[in-house]
């Protein structure tokens, strides 16, 4: 926002532009008014009434917001929920910004690397969900063909495991995504930096810990956001790959808000989920522009 | 990407000066740590995509007895040709409707919108706050909104049909959009829509005439990511849509992989495969703007 400030053009040119230039934004806004905000909206709405998808939509109070609160269920999904994120994002910062200064640096096979790293991403979660599904099977996978023992475990049938692929499968989605946004942020950092530590005789690691880390700053909250706001909606995956199991071993807030409203048919409670994660969501953007000290463009990147 | 960013920081003195552009610590020793984790991870990248590749090519029996890295003895395409005879054509054709019905009108709206805002240069209070609005949009996961979605299709009577597809996704591309395409349109030089104002261009003009060419490279980085979303999203074909015939390539990969045939892994395979290409194809021609755009978009 600061920026559209500094850049104000003449007020002359600019009144004289508002005639018309309000006229422009109105489809986009449209669009957006008519399928996200009143959504937006109506999932607040909808939490305070029942409804199962058959019959009428009724005015129910709390009731759903009773039923879910009391449920054990929900500190469950929560939990899930809270240790999918931050799992994911310890698993995939430090990685994600060691590949990004590696990448930034000037090897030969960089251009090669960058296009290779991003194939994931051209992948769809359910694409991936299958693929890792069929290389995991105890029976016929990975382990078996090679003969290998400790891969041939239950990796889906096991709680602990089962959360260890999710947050491997996750990371083999976006830790590309994520290296091409710190590898940018180096490119950014001004040479002079390391010219002046060199001649206080700085070594490598100092220089990393000194320089590269605290001028990485804005791409480590950038990318921070863009991870934990989208592991909130983290669903197709953990749907083809888990279905939420073992038990409710892998069973996240989308998940949990899919299973009750599109399977247990109702929908006032998963209204309840959906205001919780939109919740959620508004303040771990809020914390992290905090953090950054200004608005670090959170963003649902990573979601469907 | 090194040759739009450079062009892209020339224009841009303020922010990335001369010194901006040199890749940092170039003469410095290598980066072992860096470079064994970047090899490293290269492999955990490749290994399974190859793996994908190289089984899609097997026959089923095949599959049971080799090496699961081995190349096929001898490579068949029976695979291939068991998923196109399964529809696979129609839910390509599915997915192609959704992703040019969304990404046509999502960047041409935000583009406008961005337009509009960039050019307002927040002296319009209505724009303000329509910025502020799509600004939120990013912070929200719009997914949690997807009842009330559920329930707006249906009372529009769209349920199980492709528009019912579009109308949403629309919606859901346009604050990211919104976003880096005003980032590029700032970059216009004021001058540039002064002299066309001079000439008596109207505000129409100036933006399919001027801003629009100028910002292609934008352009381009929105269209490829809104199509890549559209293309791999599961949860709006999941509960807008009902029918076998109506479905998207992702939700008709889980129900493949679901039915009769999943057994035949060979042949799931190698509709993931299939599924990639069209991206693939895509990702390969816009790459440099791609990259350049994201990072942009995000770096400022």
């Amino acid at each position: 926002m600061s920026a559209i400030s500094a850049r104000r053009t003449s007020s002359a040119a600019a009144t004289r532009g508002g005639g018309v230039l309000p006229w422009l934004a109105l489809p986009a806004l449209v669009a957006f008014a008519v399928f996200a905000l009143i959504p937006l909206i109506g999932v607040l709405l909808l939490s305070f009434t029942s409804w199962d998808t058959l019959g009428e939509i009724q005015l129910s109070g709390l009731e759903s917001w009773k039923s879910v609160l009391t449920d054990p269920g929900l500190p469950h999904a929560l939990w899930v929920t809270f240790l999918i994120m931050l799992l994911s994002w310890a698993f995939q910062t430090p990685a994600s910004i060691l590949i990004g200064v590696f990448l930034a640096g000037r090897q030969r096979y960089r251009e090669l690397l960058a296009v290779l790293y991003f194939i994931p991403l051209l992948l769809s979660s359910a694409a991936i969900a299958i693929t890792f599904k069929a290389l995991l099977d105890p029976n016929f996978g990975l382990g078996a063909g090679l003969g290998l023992d400790f891969l041939t475990q239950d990796w889906l049938g096991e709680p602990g495991l089962a959360f260890g692929v999710v947050i491997f499968v996750v990371s083999w989605q976006y830790i590309p995504f994520h290296s091409l946004l710190y590898q940018g942020g180096v490119r950014q950092i001004p040479r002079s930096l390391y010219e002046a530590a060199e001649l206080d005789g700085a070594g490598r690691v100092r220089m990393f810990f000194s320089i590269t880390l605290p001028q990485l700053k804005y791409t480590i909250i950038t990318s921070s956001t863009l991870m934990l706001v989208g592991s909130l909606t983290f669903f197709d995956l953990i749907f083809v790959l888990t279905e939420g199991g073992p038990g409710d071993a892998t069973r996240a807030l989308a998940l949990d808000m899919y299973k009750r409203g599109f399977q247990a048919n109702l929908m006032g409670a998963a209204c309840v989920i959906g205001v919780i994660l939109v919740l959620v969501g508004l303040a771990l953007a809020l914390l992290l522009r905090r953090i950054g000290g200004r608005d670090p463009y959170a963003s649902q990147l990573e979601g469907a | 990407m090194t040759a739009t960013h450079t062009s892209r920081a020339a224009k841009r003195p303020a922010t990335s000066g001369a010194h901006g552009r040199h890749p940092a610590k170039s003469r410095q020793r290598p980066n072992w740590l860096g470079g064994l984790v970047g090899w490293l991870w290269l492999a955990v990248v490749i290994v399974p995509i190859y793996w994908i590749v190289v089984t899609s090519l097997k026959t089923q029996s095949n599959y049971y007895l080799t090496n699961p890295f081995a190349p096929p003895a001898d490579p068949t395409l029976d695979n291939y040709r068991l998923v196109i005879e399964m529809d696979f054509p129609l839910y390509f054709l599915n997915s192609i409707i959704v992703a040019i019905g969304t990404v046509i009108p999502s960047v041409l709206f935000s583009f406008m919108a961005a337009y509009a805002i960039v050019r307002s240069s927040g002296a319009s209070r209505f724009l303000r706050g329509v910025n502020s609005l799509f600004l939120m949009g990013l912070a929200i996961p719009l997914q949690a909104t997807v009842i009330p979605v559920y329930l707006l299709i249906i009372k529009m009577q769209l349920y199980d049909s492709l528009t019912a597809l579009i109308l949403p996704s629309i919606a859901f591309a346009i604050p990211l959009s919104v976003l880096v395409l005003s980032n590029f349109i700032r970059d216009v030089p004021k001058e540039l829509f002064e002299s066309m104002r001079l000439d008596g261009a109207t505000e129409w003009k100036t933006l399919w005439g001027l801003a629009f060419p100028l910002t292609r490279p934008a352009v381009v980085t929105v269209s490829i990511y809104n199509a890549l979303q559209v293309w791999n999203g599961f949860l709006l074909p999941l509960i807008l849509t009902q029918s076998p015939d109506k479905r998207t390539l992702p939700l008709a990969l889980a129900a493949f992989q679901g039915g009769p045939y999943g057994v035949n892994v060979p042949a799931v395979l190698a509709s993931v495969v299939l599924t990639i290409l069209p991206m693939l194809i895509l990702y390969t021609v816009g790459r440099r703007q791609l990259l350049s755009g994201l990072t942009a978009g995000f770096g400022k």
